[in-house]
């Protein structure tokens, strides 16, 4: 660590921005990476182009990491940067608007020729034209210094080039006062096997780590002191990991094998992905044919007795949709996650979004009722896919979990939850102690049929789409049992209220306004209301994990607030779904679609709004 | 565990539900044939799955006692390969039709053969949608007329081995509903072969396609018109077993024993088990006659063995032993 005096803040938003090849997801997650480890919270938003390789030097092709850490918690990735790295001219125009006055921007001057700015849309030199002049702005020629430093490795130009994200990177640990060694860890277990690229990139790292040091750009490092966090131990969890997880978590306490089928789609690959990686638990995950294929051969593994699972984005689930409905009529153990992006059709693949609620909720030919929940945060998404797994398996039916691209590929430290501290589960299944077992027999309570499969002696059954008897199972098309089979399906997903946890508020309890939100958007609504007990304003947030059913206390939160906001990353939504749901209260809503998530500023001035509306 | 002592008959394989096809339909003598291929196949019937899609054959599954799925349209495959992965140990029958297997369902089918799950696939090819009343389907012959092509089919049809042979397929099989015996024997053989293993079936629809078969399964001509082979015999026919097949170049030649000074030794000598697919793909072209029988039957380890392979390799190099071992590796942080 250098001489210079080290002060100390209590939360700084960093982001890195570059060509989409530049890697800067890799910056990004090595930043948050070392700062988890040092004791910080922790939220990140990487935000980054649909193409893989988009034009170089573009607006278009920008790739940014954004990383919120905190001595204080945190709950979202921040409004704005305090320091942005900008590895180009197209970097800078695509953040620029997002720093605000006298925060810090570094540029990497060898990219901001007159080609450069020119590509990247701006009318003249902006490292001259004035336009940066109330920034702190730090010039480095970062390729140059990197190729310097790298001379005599025996790299090609190409290599060179590529560690100056490492160079980068350096600088920004210097500034904050990060230890080298976790990253100096990742790269050798990346490089292990190519000696010169490890020792260029490490030199890359430590050089940009004394320039900084070197230079008088700065006038002293900072330091985010660890927060204050519960006793426990800890790790950085992606969403996708921490759903892949969970489903992992819920096999073993279930006693159930994991299947799932899936089909990449961004951004929930890496949920297969991860799952790929975790065979030895006799996780078979099946990269099927197409999406239809991913959901209907896990119909067929949870006919067959395993704990099921698919997974995909919003174009996929449109396309589940028939088979989704197959699960309803057999009353199988089903668990659907939908990664959500910026729809419709191919939409905005790698942003975010909550829009598919209401084709979570009705997205199938006749009455068709699934449980619908959703993840707040990314390490509520192993929370989250292990309950779905669980009212699943006890209540017979097909769940869908809403995450979305905000969350699943955001990261946060998460309190490691051991299998023994988690809920049992105990499959609703036939036991040997039934006389006569019916494949329809209803338990009287939840409703669950009582499962029975394959390989099992005494129970074969034939099972399938037509409308079934409400005892045997067998086809029927009389009218009466249509209507109640129609009544009965509904029944069971609603009866599902009497096993989930109540809604929580938090903030006021009671008083002038009550923000309501699901899913992805907790960290930024907490935080709004957050600032608004702050100023004494008498504002609650119901944030909804549970959406079908709703939790049974939903009605007596709503009616302890004069007003109600609905806060969604949509057109309306969940707004919709409790106007008919909960027909007895007025709804004002507060909508967003950019493919972006809420700022918190944004909800504070549509709070005060509201709280200011006749 | 051996056939005999499970000890059962066609009978224990009925279930209690009234068969509802259109008197007269091939689906009869299909299901009998099944029936009957059961208690030889030596596997329990808790053990025996059938799954199908939907269409005319796919009411099938309600009528065995075993356990069965009647699916969606098209998706049969992929669920069959799903109850097949999640216990490799089950016998997984897939019932399906030509439009169920070949249009909306094409894309399952292809894959279910390249990826090799033991499947046995009983495609009941009659050359129409029956179920929605008499439109054309993937294998309707070309310009013949059909409620939704009024003025004859223009489009090609798939010859369904041509297909299962193109995509890799390692078990092709043909039979007729007029002869249950032969189809029985086939499946019995379909059971035993490991990886996916399609058998078509032509069946004859009495409502919509009546007799589209009948040059090949009337009593006066069957000899004639179909060669049904077996491995390791010469592909002989006709009424007087007198006809032969034989390779002339890159072509089948139909000849007959004992003009031209052509004898039994000149005819081909059916292969089933040869890798390569070139003379299986001439047979299951061959228009007139006919080729029934097990036209390639080819070993190789299949889809679920491997995976199974795969997971027990890699449960035994695993530093994890539960998921707790999972969750507490890497990069982790103690805060007291």
């Amino acid at each position: 660590m250098g001489t210079t005096a080290i002060k100390e803040v209590d939360k700084v938003v960093i982001k890195f921005a570059g060509d989409s090849g530049d890697g800067m997801q890799l910056t990004g997650t090595q930043f948050t990476g070392t700062s988890a480890l040092l004791g910080n919270d922790i939220a990140t938003f990487p935000d980054y182009p649909a193409e893989i390789r988009a034009p170089q030097g573009t607006v278009a092709g920008v790739s940014g990491f954004q990383v919120h850490i905190g001595q204080a918690h945190i709950h979202t990735p921040g409004d704005s940067p305090d320091v942005l790295v900008a590895m180009n001219a197209a970097a800078l125009k695509a953040n620029l608007r997002d720093v605000a006055k006298g925060k810090t921007i570094i540029i990497d001057t060898d990219n901001f020729k007159r080609k450069d700015w020119e590509k990247a849309g701006f009318a003249d030199d902006p490292l001259t034209s004035g336009e940066l002049r109330e920034y702190h702005v730090i010039e480095a020629p970062m390729t140059t210094l990197t190729r310097t430093a790298l001379e005599g490795l025996g790299l090609d130009n190409k290599s060179m080039v590529r560690s100056k994200n490492m160079f980068a990177l350096g600088m920004v640990y210097w500034m904050f006062s990060r230890p080298l060694d976790y990253t100096e860890r990742f790269l050798k277990g990346k490089f292990g096997k190519k000696p010169e690229i490890l020792a260029g990139n490490i030199k890359a790292l430590k050089a940009g780590f004394n320039y900084a040091d070197t230079i008088e750009a700065f006038s002293s490092a900072s330091a985010v002191l660890p927060a204050d966090m519960e006793p426990g131990l800890y790790k950085n969890v992606m969403g996708n990991e921490a759903t892949a997880w969970g489903f992992l978590a819920a096999a073993e306490k279930s006693g159930k094998e994991l299947f799932l089928g899936s089909y990449p789609i961004t951004p929930a690959t890496d949920i297969l992905q991860e799952l790929a990686k975790h065979r030895h638990f006799g996780a078979k995950v099946f990269q099927a044919e197409d999406e239809i294929a991913g959901i209907t051969s896990a119909i067929g593994a949870a006919f067959a007795g395993d704990l099921a699972i698919t997974t995909t984005s919003g174009p996929g689930l449109a396309l589940k949709g028939e088979a989704l409905g197959l699960a309803v009529m057999t009353e199988l153990p089903l668990v659907v996650v939908d990664v959500q992006r910026g729809g419709p059709s191919t939409g905005l693949p790698t942003k975010t979004e909550q829009s598919d609620l209401m084709q979570a909720l009705y997205g199938r030919n006749g009455e068709s009722p699934v449980v619908v929940v959703a993840a707040k945060s990314p390490a509520d998404c192993f929370s989250m896919a292990f309950r779905a797994a669980k009212i699943a398996l006890e209540h017979m039916t097909p769940v869908l979990l809403l995450t979305d691209g905000y969350v699943a590929n955001g990261s946060q430290p998460w309190k490691i939850q051991r299998t023994e501290d988690l809920d049992d589960i105990t499959p609703h299944e036939a036991d040997k102690s039934m006389q006569n077992w019916q494949p329809y027999e209803r338990d009287t309570a939840s409703l669950a049929r009582y499962w029975a499969y394959p390989g099992q002696s005494g129970y074969e059954h034939r099972i399938g789409g037509l409308e079934k008897d409400e005892l045997t199972g067998n086809v029927s098309y009389t009218p009466e049992n249509h209507e109640k089979m129609t009544y009965v399906r509904e029944e069971k997903v609603q009866r599902v209220a009497n096993y989930i946890p109540e809604l929580e508020v938090d903030g006021s309890q009671e008083g002038d306004l009550l923000v309501v939100s699901w899913g992805g958007t907790y960290g930024s609504t907490l935080t709004a209301i957050n600032k608004c007990t702050a100023q004494n304003k008498k504002v609650g947030l119901a944030h909804f994990n549970y959406i079908k059913p709703l939790p049974k206390n939903t009605a007596e939160v709503f009616s302890k607030f004069k007003k109600i906001l609905v806060a969604e990353l949509n057109q309306g939504q969940l707004v919709k779904y409790l106007r008919g749901e909960l027909p007895q209260f007025t709804y004002q809503q507060f909508n967003k679609t950019q493919g972006l998530p809420f700022r918190v500023v944004e909800l504070n001035h549509a709070i005060n709004k509201t709280l200011e509306s006749n | 565990m051996s056939v005999e002592t499970l000890e059962y008959t066609a009978k224990d394989f009925s279930s209690d539900q009234e068969v509802k096809w259109c008197p007269g339909c091939g689906d009869y003598a299909i299901l009998k044939a099944v029936q009957k291929a059961m208690p030889l196949i030596g596997r329990k019937r808790e053990d025996i799955v059938f799954v199908s899609g939907i269409g005319c054959s796919s009411r099938f599954p309600y009528y065995m006692d075993t356990y069965g799925f009647h699916s969606i349209h098209g998706r049969a495959p992929a669920i069959a390969t799903g109850v097949k992965l999640a216990n490799p140990n089950l016998s997984v029958w897939q019932i399906t039709g030509d439009g169920d297997a070949l249009a909306i369902g094409g894309n399952h089918f292809i894959h279910l053969i390249r990826r090799n799950v033991s499947i046995n696939v009983l495609l009941f090819n009659n050359r129409i949608y029956g179920l929605t009343k008499g439109q054309f389907s993937p294998t309707t012959n070309l310009g013949q007329s059909t409620k939704s092509s009024p003025q004859g089919t223009i489009d090609n049809p798939f010859n369904p081995g041509e297909l299962v042979l193109g995509a890799n397929g390692h078990f092709f099989a043909r039979a007729t509903d007029t002869n249950a015996k032969a189809l029985t024997a086939i499946l019995v053989e379909a059971e035993k072969h490991r990886g996916a293993s399609i058998i078509e079936i032509l069946q004859n629809c009495v409502i919509f396609n009546k007799d589209i078969f009948s040059d090949y399964t009337a009593k006066d001509v069957k000899l004639d018109n179909q060669v049904h082979v077996e491995h390791g015999k010469p592909m002989i026919f006709g009424a007087n077993s007198d006809k032969g097949l034989k390779l002339n170049g890159f072509k089948l030649e139909i000849v007959t024993i004992g003009e031209d000074g052509i004898t039994e030794d000149d005819l081909l000598v059916h292969d089933a088990h040869e890798e390569d697919n070139t003379l299986h793909m001439m047979l299951a072209k061959l228009q007139m006659p006919v080729v029934t029988g097990i036209i390639r039957s080819y070993g190789e380890d299949s889809f679920e063995m491997r995976m199974k392979k795969q997971v027990e390799e890699v449960e035994k190099n695993s530093p994890f032993k539960s998921v707790n071992d999972l969750l507490e590796s890497g990069e982790t942080w103690e805060i007291k």
